[in-house]
């Protein structure tokens, strides 16, 4: 692979008894599209969470763009060009849409307590860029009509496409989706392939969680198939679509 | 020309509310007595607590129930300097700083062990750490006498600069100002410092930050936000407000004691956030004042209220008092469980989950 921007080897994570992710390795191409499927309980979403820092994995490397990530703290792991969205939404339910958008500024911006009470002009400034950008970030999602309303009382798929807003806001090299068409309807599902396709084109590689097979199969660049924490098959889709494995854990005969 | 209508509505206002409190301790003093006075002095010293509290409840979401712990440091930073304990005679603009940064670096030396608590397990540690604070102030008279124990240290020097002192009445032109107006005047300066100061750190990046942590700290760490820094941060500017109040308390009372800083206070200044409205300025102000000043009114009322009703004392007014306290809170949190003046946000998120309550059960 010519160039990986994201490169993990060996990755071990148990709970306990339960090996959650064996052995998991994964190279992710810069500006690709990357779909990482598996039936439930396959160890998908830890594996995201050892990618953002919240699981801290038991054996392994893990390097991004360079930079050697392994137990790294959620925060490091964002400043090192990281963004994600949750499965079960998570968003700052009592914030404004436009107040989600500006936390992702954080790390963009440097104001500290001082700045703040003492108001000064670069802080003004830094303020008002932060207001901008987000602005800037709905528009880009779509969702500039809901902006001055709480999160928590947006309907689904604004509330996916404001976690995807807030993700972008912290400037990623690689955004992790983790099921975001999940609960969409058809149409909902297809303004997000096309927002997914514009985020890849503005440069940004995506890592996608997904059950919808139709919509990992047509969109992404390389698929992994996790099965009880084992990496069972990797490649292009048309390859994994007719592995033998895939199907008996995964694809079964209905999706064909 | 509607803007520079609403800013001249607004300068009115802002005039006439600093007229107000300009006259205030001239009213309450003539018409309710001097003891009045000193009652809106604790309240402006309250206000100054309870906002340094709504930085680590309101704001941040951390439940702190030692929070006195901070007041007592800052007052016996104070006390120790300036007073015969040590013979040490420090101005006030050392001290006041100086109990405000021992607060803070207390602030960071309970949040670092806390780091990883919520919910209840933070308010029982916390707790534990008022306590501990206390217990030491308590016994830090041996080997060598530090605090002087329960006994407290006595004789504090008031604030002065020069020949200018709020411990006595002063004399300007034929105009008299008794000690408790003289720091009326500074409690309300400084309480109106800490309003403006609370609420840019609301308004700003760090206070965004800060509601981050408290809606879901999950997601604001991977927001990048780094949340041991943060939380630091509203342990320690919480503090930072409660060492002011501290060095003020003791400079206004001449006397402090273990006594003053029970768990009991840290309740009170904990009600006064939770009552008015956490996290929202206005409200915390209010509750502060209005849980400074309810229990003296019943104070002076329930005892002659018995009198003229049954002729004896039925109750002792104590107990009364803090029987019609705890009733009262029991019902505010059944009538206005968001509290006296919510934020417009938190009152509309009680509602809704009254309603949502509401529509499961029907
Ligand atoms: N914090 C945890 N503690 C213990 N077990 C966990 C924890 N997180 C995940 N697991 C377990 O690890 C396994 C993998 O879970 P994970 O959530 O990663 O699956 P998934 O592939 O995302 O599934 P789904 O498609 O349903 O989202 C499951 O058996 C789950 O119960
Ligand atoms: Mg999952």
């Amino acid at each position: 692979m010519a160039d990986a921007l994201l490169k993990i080897e060996g990755i071990n994570k148990r709970f306990g008894g339960l090996q959650a992710l064996s052995a998991v390795s994964l190279e992710i191409p810069r500006g690709s599209i990357y779909g990482l499927i598996g039936p439930n309980g396959a160890g998908k979403t830890t594996l995201f969470n050892v990618l953002t820092g919240l699981y801290m994995p038991d054996e392994g490397t893990f390097t991004f763009d360079g930079q050697d990530l392994f137990r790294a703290k959620p925060h490091k792991v964002v400043a090192a060009g990281i963004a994600r969205t949750f499965q079960n939404i998570r968003l700052f339910s009592e914030m404004t849409a436009l107040e989600n958008v500006m936390v992702g500024r954080h790390i963009k911006s440097r104001a500290g307590a001082l700045g703040a009470v003492l108001r000064d002009p670069r802080t003004r400034a830094e303020e008002a860029a932060i207001r901008d950008k987000a602005w800037e970030l709905l528009e880009y999602v779509g969702i500039t009509d809901v902006a001055g309303e709480l999160a928590r009382n947006l309907s689904y798929g604004h509330q996916r496409r404001l976690e995807i807003a807030r993700a972008l806001a912290t400037e990623p090299k690689l955004l992790a989706l983790d099921e975001p068409a999940a609960g969409m309807n058809p149409r909902e599902t297809d303004d997000l392939r096309q927002l997914m396709a514009k985020v890849r084109d503005g440069g940004v590689t995506i890592l996608l969680i997904e059950h919808d097979v139709k919509l990992v199969m047509g969109l992404c660049d390389r698929i992994a198939v996790l099965d009880y924490g084992k990496r069972i098959a990797e490649g292009v889709p048309d390859a994994v679509r007719k592995d033998p494995k895939v199907i008996e854990a995964y694809l079964g005969v209905a999706h064909e | 020309m509607t803007t520079n209508t609403s800013t001249r509505g607004k300068m009115a206002l802002f005039i006439g509310c600093a007229v107000l409190m300009a006259v205030a301790p001239f009213v309450i003093g003539s018409v309710l007595g001097n003891s009045w006075v000193r009652i809106v002095d604790f309240a402006l010293l309250y206000i100054m607590l309870a906002l340094g509290l709504n930085i680590v409840v309101g704001f941040a979401g951390l439940l702190d129930m030692g929070y006195i712990a901070f007041y007592a440091v800052g007052a016996y930073t104070y006390a120790l300097l300036s007073s015969p304990q040590f013979g040490l005679h420090l101005p006030f603009y050392v001290t006041i700083p100086l109990g405000a940064i021992c607060a803070a670096c207390f602030g960071l030396l309970l949040g670092t062990p806390v780091l990883r608590l919520k919910g209840d397990y933070l308010a029982i540690v916390t707790l534990g750490f008022g306590e501990i604070i206390r217990i030491f102030m308590n016994n830090l008279n041996q080997p060598i006498n530090i605090t002087n124990g329960p006994q407290g240290v006595n004789l504090i020097d008031p604030i002065h600069l020069g020949d200018v002192t709020l411990g006595k009445t002063m004399q300007i032109g034929s105009l008299n100002l008794p000690v408790v107006y003289l720091h009326y005047y500074l409690f309300l300066i400084l309480s109106v410092l800490v309003v403006i100061l609370a609420s840019r750190l609301q308004h700003s990046r760090i206070g965004r930050a800060w509601v981050a942590l408290r809606e879901d700290d999950i997601a604001a760490a991977s927001m990048g936000i780094n949340i041991r820094n943060i939380k630091l941060l509203a342990f320690a500017l919480g503090a930072l407000s409660g060492g002011v109040a501290g060095g003020l308390f003791a400079s206004f009372q001449g006397f402090i004691s273990p006594e003053s800083f029970g768990l009991m206070e840290s309740i009170m200044i904990l009600a006064m956030v939770v009552l008015g409205g956490m996290g929202h300025i206005p409200g915390v102000v209010l509750g502060a004042v209005v849980l400074t000043v309810a229990p003296e009114i019943l104070r002076d009322t329930i005892g002659p209220l018995q009198m003229n009703t049954f002729g004896r004392m039925i109750v002792d007014p104590e107990n009364a008092r803090q029987l019609l306290f705890g009733l009262a809170l029991v019902v505010m949190m059944l009538v206005r469980p968001a509290g006296m003046w919510p934020s417009k946000r938190r009152a509309l998120e009680f509602s809704d989950a009254k309603a949502k309550a509401r529509a499961q059960k029907g």
